[in-house]
């Protein structure tokens, strides 16, 4: 896959993407999802937000089979119905690699801020369908979590495209 | 297919279209809630999938693990004295009950004996500690550390020192889930201890519990204690459950709103007893009609004599 740009205004080209970073990454989203917080607010969705990312940056790579696959791990380390994640998941990442052309134009504040509707609908979507098999409303605070994650964007960026950014190897005789 | 024989460059297979992908696994998704919510089918994919899971759930609750064994470590030691006495206390102060029990207990089985009923079998209890509350929030869910391994099973009574906490709901090889008695979907029927009226207990979500379908005009009182009424099968009778904290009577509803809340530490954490299965109790006799076979054909007989 050819090198791709921070974002499209940026005169920076980037190395492209190892697959074996991208997969980790997500395994560690995973890991750090089944840590048991319990009911406390405003814990980020480590899975949804990489996801979200990578189905920014890689959208040719990273789609709606990994986000349903990563939805079905996601119910079981949860102890949630199964289908709920995947569902969730699949419309984020639709959403995120259908928009991905537009988001990527933006400064890193403005693609945070298009991609917080994306996550707060992949909650609505987790409590509508849970809330039509007659469960309990886990109250307002649990939205605190899109929020979190959005903030998240800037540092998860610069995480995330580091790998890209290192040079392919140091010449030290290059006259510049 | 080209004349020439060349095939479309690959930077133009990109598989399905997204709208088209997205439909199928919404499609499939929306399937498996359903199937998932309304058949239970789906239990042998969680069970495989959570056992591959098994070490990386380990080493996420490593943190959690780290942080209260720290906690527990830098305990004050004036605390850990007074809690000793508290202790120590309260064992004396039940030990008048515990020996007088086992006499009582022996005496019971005498008469029981005598009246030549069923002895009832003593229920084992295993010791399990509830290791964390279940992350999925629209549910009240804890995970013990007993599972298929130690011979538990989906449907036991787990119970503190103060009462019934839950009911095991979906056991894995070295884990289990227990829906706790304030999940919405969780009910227990109980009676209540001052006179004995049945009814059926259901979780209300929030740490709080409901007695539902009880009529406006029925006995109880805020402040009586409902135990479990053994009518199940599951729970034993007599386990303390909850206790009434609020009546609203409003004539203008058919049933009274009973908010209760739980005795057990339901949302606490620590040790917890899980319940053997209770000995299965006598099937219930089938309806008059269709136990006696040969009534119908007689009846026709004596239908048919006339002509």
């Amino acid at each position: 896959m050819a090198g791709s740009q921070p974002t499209h205004t940026s005169n920076r080209i980037l190395l492209p993407a190892k697959s074996w970073f991208i997969a980790m990454t997500q395994l560690i989203a995973l890991l750090l999802n089944m840590i048991p917080f319990g009911r406390l607010p405003g814990i980020p969705d480590w899975v949804a937000l990489v996801l979200a990312f990578w189905c920014v940056h890689q959208p040719q790579r990273v789609g709606m089979t990994t986000a349903f696959v990563l939805g079905m791990a996601m119910d079981v380390a949860n102890g949630s119905v199964m289908g709920q994640h995947s569902l969730a998941y699949v419309l984020l990442a639709f959403a995120a690699s259908g928009l991905s052309r537009r988001i990527l134009w933006f400064p890193l504040s403005q693609q945070a801020l298009h991609v917080l509707p994306m996550f707060l609908g992949m909650q609505l979507v987790m409590l509508v369908a849970r809330m039509m098999a007659g469960a309990e409303f886990p109250g307002v605070l649990w939205f605190l979590s899109s929020f979190t994650a959005v903030l998240l964007w800037y540092p998860a960026t610069f995480v995330l495209l580091a790998p890209q950014f290192m040079p392919v190897d140091t010449d030290t005789e290059r006259p510049i | 297919m080209s004349v020439a024989g060349h095939s479309p460059p690959p930077f133009f297979k990109r598989g399905p279209a997204p709208l088209a992908q997205m439909t199928f696994f919404v499609i499939i998704s929306i399937v498996m809630l359903m199937v998932d919510l309304r058949f239970q089918t789906l239990e042998w994919v969680r069970l495989a999938l959570a056992t591959a899971a098994w070490p990386l759930q380990r080493v996420a609750y490593l943190p959690i693990d780290a942080s209260s064994n720290v906690g527990e470590y830098l305990t004050r030691l004036s605390v850990l004295q007074t809690d000793n006495e508290d202790l120590r206390r309260r064992l004396l102060n039940s030990a008048h009950l515990l020996l007088r029990q086992e006499h009582l207990e022996i005496e019971n089985k005498r008469l029981r004996a005598l009246l030549d009923m069923q002895a009832r079998q003593p229920v084992k209890g295993q010791i399990a500690e509830i290791l964390y509350a279940a992350r999925d929030p629209f549910s009240r869910k804890v995970v013990i550390d007993k599972g298929l391994q130690h011979s538990i099973a989906s449907g036991q009574a787990v119970v503190d020192d103060l009462g019934v906490i839950g009911q095991v709901t979906r056991v894995f090889p070295l884990t289990a889930e227990v829906s706790l008695l304030t999940d919405k979907d969780q009910a227990i029927p109980v009676q209540v201890q001052r006179n004995g009226l049945r009814s059926v207990l259901a979780g209300a979500g929030a740490g709080a519990m409901e007695l539902r379908f009880l009529a406006a005009n029925a006995d109880v009182q805020a402040g009586d204690i409902l135990v479990t009424s053994g009518l199940d099968g599951i729970y034993l009778p007599g386990l303390p459950v909850a206790k009434i904290s609020k009546i609203d009577r409003d004539n203008s509803f058919a049933f009274a709103r009973i908010h209760c809340e739980p005795l057990a530490g339901v949302e606490r954490h620590g040790l917890a007893l899980v319940l053997g299965n209770r000995p299965p109790l006598p099937a219930t006799p089938e309806a008059a009609t269709s136990a006696a076979p040969g009534k119908p054909g007689k009846g026709r007989q004596v239908k048919r004599r006339p002509r």
